[in-house]
């Protein structure tokens, strides 16, 4: 056994590594999160300094203001539009482009472009996609005959709208990470399968879905934890609008702080956001776990 | 394969492909477009006139956005490399009490969504006189979780009786950090530089918040301004820019695909 240096100098060598990490987590992370919390508690002036200890209050105020709840109705509605959507377009991506076939290498970069592609500069193509009177969607409506749609200034369409646009922007993300669970797979099972038979279909469920679960686990994790931060599309495509359709809790969040100067109120909605996805990461991997097939 | 099932195969993906393309070939045709046949709503421009572009850079100041994007984007992407490779080293080859609170200190990082802690940070970067300065654009992200993972997962592939060889021979823990830990982690390291580089470039929320003049505002920001203004009238402008702005990071992630599939497969699951 070698001696690597003794404990004080190992334990300082090592804080010492860690200290950049540690001082950044500790300023720019720790410190806001926990002030965000503290100012939850507070009435605080517009420059957001805490005036006066008002306990629950902001929570008890949101949890019964419309527009709190409503924003919440957003937020959940979102979610439930992306994440499925989203999970089963990129894993049919992944699973087509898995094949072993001539010029296949192509497909999977096309597939992953969106990866590259900026929230902002997504947002303003599918915003002209939507337009009204000049946007493919409407063009093609009117070629087969149907009236144009006021897409994201209908509030019966504007979150749908906004949705579409961010399953095709998360979608490289989301195939590249499938792709990689799917080329880890071991290549025998599908050999042992094939030899005794077995279908495509059947290989799909009964190999590649158990053998993928560790990967479609984790991506359905980052994909709703991804839908609870959304906040450029909705800046470019509707501004929380119309009739506070798509008021999603970030941008309901970004308001409250940088347009009302109500940095109390806007921490209290942080610190449900952060309740929010910190259950949905510990329920994630409570039922996740006792499905997911581990190698 | 039989023929015919190969052919459905193509058909499937090229389809897919379609589909996938469609909104950005559709913004680099409007961007070629002139500004009647934009409003009529055609599909391909009748000639390829290179005009929009040439007063999307003359309209905002793009070329000084772009720079500051690549100026933000690069000492993002260095940083991130420089103080996660340490953090890494620390929890692979430096074995001290307290190691594992640390690490377990680390994973809680990632559950904490960015977004909760923005008013506070936003105050923070406003008292240190950080608004309008690279430094706000910058340094509150040098530090990440994400990428002490991925190279932790990789150094922990080097032998542990190589580092105790090395401190036999006397050389010390720095040097072998520097010479032996890089060099062959070379192709982890180009996988976290790309993942930085595209996540910092694509930046929305935050440079919105701490820029609100010219001087170090990001292309992403100025292309919202650029819509805002333009809107209706110059379409074919407004996508002009907007595909200057994702060429870079499109470019980045066709040459590094492979790689970057590897890399965030390997801290996905591992």
């Amino acid at each position: 056994m070698v001696k690597t240096g003794n404990g004080f100098s190992d334990l300082a060598a090592g804080l010492l590594y860690l200290l950049p990490s540690l001082l950044l987590f500790g300023v720019f992370l720790f410190y806001p999160m926990i002030r965000t919390i503290y100012l939850s508690f507070f009435y605080t002036d517009p420059q957001g300094n805490p005036i006066a200890f008002i306990g629950l209050e902001n929570f008890t105020y949101l949890l019964q203001s419309e527009a709190f709840l409503n924003s919440a109705k957003a937020t959940g509605l979102f979610v439930l539009y992306t994440v499925p959507a989203g999970i089963l377009l990129s894993l049919f991506l992944a699973l087509i482009a898995n094949l072993k076939l001539k010029g296949i290498g192509i497909f999977r970069t096309l597939f992953s472009s969106t990866m590259g592609m900026s929230v902002a500069a997504s947002s303003i193509i599918w915003m002209f996609m939507y337009n009204p009177s000049i946007g493919v969607f409407n063009k093609l409506l009117n070629l087969i005959g149907f009236e144009g749609h006021q897409w994201l200034l209908d509030p019966n369409t504007a979150l749908l709208s906004v949705a579409l646009s961010t399953i095709w922007m998360n979608t490289g993300f989301a195939f590249l990470i499938l792709l990689g669970g799917l080329q880890n797979i071991d290549e025998q099972l599908y050999e042992s399968a094939r030899i005794s038979g077995a279908g495509s279909f059947y290989q799909l469920r009964r190999i590649t879905l158990p053998m993928l679960s560790p990967t479609l686990f984790f991506i359905t994790t980052v994909s709703l934890i991804n839908a609870f931060q959304t906040f450029g599309q909705i800046d470019i495509l509707t501004k929380g609008g119309p009739v506070q359709s798509t008021n999603v809790i970030v941008y309901s969040i970004y308001q409250d702080a940088f347009v009302n100067y109500n940095a109390g109120s806007a921490s209290a909605q942080a610190v449900l956001l952060f309740f929010c996805i910190l259950a949905v990461t510990v329920l994630q991997f409570r039922l996740g776990e006792k499905k997911v097939h581990y190698q | 394969m039989s023929l015919m099932k190969k052919s459905l195969l193509y058909v499937l993906l090229v389809i897919s492909a379609l589909f996938m393309m469609f909104p950005i070939v559709y913004a680099v045709m409007i961007s070629f477009m002139q500004g009647g046949e934009v409003l009529q709503g055609k599909l391909f421009p009748s000639s390829f006139s290179f005009e929009n572009y040439q007063s999307a850079f003359q309209q905002v100041p793009l070329l000084h956005f772009l720079m500051n994007s690549l100026i933000v984007s690069v000492t993002v992407t260095a940083g991130q490399l420089i103080v996660s490779s340490l953090a890494a080293f620390a929890f692979v080859f430096i074995k001290f009490r307290g190691r594992n609170t640390l690490f377990f200190l680390f994973i809680s990082t990632m559950m904490i969504p960015w977004e909760a802690t923005m008013v506070p940070n936003y105050l923070i970067v406003q008292k240190l006189g950080w608004i309008n300065q690279y430094s706000s654009l910058t340094i509150p992200f040098f530090a990440l979780a994400f990428g002490t993972f991925l190279l932790r997962q990789q150094f922990k592939t080097i032998p542990y009786e190589l580092f105790e060889a090395s401190q036999v021979a006397g050389i010390s823990r720095f040097r072998f950090f520097w010479k032996v830990v890089l060099p062959v982690s070379k192709t982890s390291m180009i996988t976290l530089a790309i993942y930085s580089f595209l996540t910092t470039w694509n930046m929305y929320l935050w440079p919105l918040l701490v820029t609100n003049n010219e001087k170090v505002r990001t292309v992403q920001i100025g292309l919202k301004q650029m819509q805002s203004q333009e809107v209706s009238s110059e379409w074919g402008t407004v996508m002009a820019a907007a595909v200057i702005v994702v060429l870079p990071t499109l470019i980045l992630l066709f040459a590094g695909q492979k790689h970057l599939q590897k890399g965030l497969t390997q801290g996905a699951i591992k």
